[in-house]
């Protein structure tokens, strides 16, 4: 009796706890992994709060999951790099509109051997055809995530379907952009990632960059606003409060001045009459 | 490898210099793994108990599906207690999802078959060995139920601790249905899962060590008490 007691207790602490969350002072963004492992959430959301006294609830899951999550109604605002699914997203009604945020680009990573020969490479079509060609082995997200998007789109464009040789050189993990980096340098595999999370992850070893720059790897980040119609739970003047500051000067100067090891990781795009 | 020893370092530099945000973490992690701990002894040691002592139809069926779920994956019970809390579920508008409860929530389904189907088997053991005496006193089957469960207390509570064990350990369900927001959901595990997936693996695995420790103190701290009681009750 006494232990129910104490789990009584404990749980209206919790109760009390899940309280906080529901009060008027705090949201739930469903966001991509990049933006929050790399930092820049550490960096925006606490200038952010001090402006509106907003907290925000990051939930860093893939854009696949996030959009998912979303769709059930759990967040009130979403960031994600998927522009097709995004615009798919909100045309369904579950969504209000999508704005551009912020871009930064995708990149090839791979060992310093570079069996597949594609190094200083400037298509990503050509590279992966490349690596195709030498069967060498390639880590792909498989997990509908907005990396994983574009790296489909890619194999598209190059004419390659990898998904035959999957288990052989094409290593699907299923797995989140860090699993996967890990799992690349572990086996040796070439792998694609955003440029955020490569230069903040820290078991890079001796990988290395072996493909940039080619537009084909651009990589945009926009942010909608969750229909209230459809979610009535949702926070809709603190969800707008948060998207109005990301894309006004003083959010697009905190996202700009964010860096990391001397780099600027993303770079705001949003228009300025939206 | 350079680094395991970076971990042990970072291990003891994080618990010696009480860092904040770990303290935090660690809170929230004994919280809500005591908290359905407590849940699943309340609704587990019962349970067990009177599907070995009473004689009911299906008793057989409840033992052997009690003993299939202690195998349950985390993730699977993770999934399904987001679909019942999650806004668009059945149970949306109690608004639990990415809390602490619905962590606590999760856990307790995890563990309550663990508690019971042990506490089963070691009152069904008990009962058999004192059956005779049980029916010479004619007590009735609430009373037999709760007398062996008296006197089985001190084996209960290694039935305790593997429940515990599991909840402190598993990162599938809490990381789905708590979110592993910062400050709100964060625990032990998952905050090992975030660091291994930013390819800090000595800091993973230095959170890894951290939580070993704790395992084991309490671990020392269940054996001692233990002890102490059984020896008092025998002078």
């Amino acid at each position: 009796m006494q232990c129910f007691k104490i789990f009584l207790i404990v749980l209206s602490i919790h109760m009390s706890v899940s309280d906080a969350r529901a009060d008027e002072s705090s949201i739930i963004l469903q966001s991509t992994t990049s933006t929050a492992n790399s930092g820049l959430y550490d960096h925006l959301l606490p200038i952010f709060k001090k402006e509106t006294g907003i907290t925000v609830h990051v939930v860093a899951v893939g854009t696949g999951q996030a959009i998912k999550n979303a769709k059930n109604c759990d967040g009130d605002v979403l960031l994600v790099h998927a522009k097709l699914a995004e615009q798919k997203f909100v045309s369904e009604g579950f969504g209000i509109a999508r704005y551009d945020v912020m871009y930064n680009d995708f990149i090839l990573v791979g060992p310093p051997e570079d069996p597949a020969k594609i190094s200083g490479g400037q298509l990503a079509t050509i590279a992966l055809a490349n690596i195709a060609m030498s069967q060498s082995q390639f880590a792909s997200r498989a997990d509908n995530s907005g990396t994983h998007k574009k790296e489909v789109s890619l194999w598209n464009a190059a004419r390659i379907k990898p998904q035959q040789s999957s288990g052989h050189w094409y290593l699907e993990t299923g797995s989140g952009m860090g699993a996967t980096l890990n799992i690349a340098v572990g086996s040796g595999a070439y792998t694609m990632t955003d440029r955020a999370t490569w230069i903040s992850f820290k078991n890079k070893q001796d990988y290395k960059i072996q493909v940039e720059g080619d537009e084909s790897l651009f990589n945009q980040y926009g942010i909608i606003q969750i229909n209230p119609k459809r979610c009535p739970q949702v926070k809709s003047v603190q969800a707008k409060k948060l998207i109005d500051w990301m894309l006004s000067r003083k959010g697009r100067d905190v996202i700009a001045e964010y860096e990391l090891e001397g780099q600027q990781l993303f770079f705001p795009n949003a228009l300025t009459h939206y | 490898m350079q680094d395991f020893s970076t971990a042990f370092s970072l291990a003891f530099s994080l618990i010696f210099n009480a860092d904040a945000d770990l303290i935090e973490i660690i809170g929230l992690s004994l919280s809500v793994s005591f908290s359905a701990v407590f849940f699943s002894v309340a609704v587990g040691f019962p349970l067990g108990a009177v599907t070995a002592v009473v004689r009911f139809p299906g008793r057989q069926v409840l033992a052997v599906t009690l003993n299939a779920l202690m195998g349950l994956p985390p993730v699977v019970v993770g999934l399904l207690v987001y679909l019942v809390i999650s806004r668009a579920g059945p149970l949306g508008w109690m608004n639990l999802l990415y809390s602490p409860t619905a962590m606590i929530i999760a856990q307790s389904i995890l563990i309550t078959p663990i508690i019971a189907a042990l506490t089963r088997q070691i009152i069904e053991d008990l009962h058999k060995e004192y059956d005779e005496q049980l029916r010479s006193f004619c007590l009735p089957e609430s009373r037999i139920v709760m007398t062996l469960i008296w006197d089985a207390r001190y084996s209960l509570i290694t039935v305790v601790l593997a429940g515990f064990g599991r909840a402190i350990a598993e990162v599938g369900a809490v990381i789905v249905v708590g979110g592993n927001i910062d400050h709100l959901t964060r625990v032990m595990t998952t905050a090992i899962a975030l660091e291994t997936s930013k390819g800090d693996l000595s800091l993973a695995l230095a959170l890894g060590i951290i939580l070993l420790i704790l395992a084991l103190s309490i671990n020392a701290a269940a054996y001692i008490l233990r002890n102490s009681a059984h020896r008092s009750a025998h002078t």
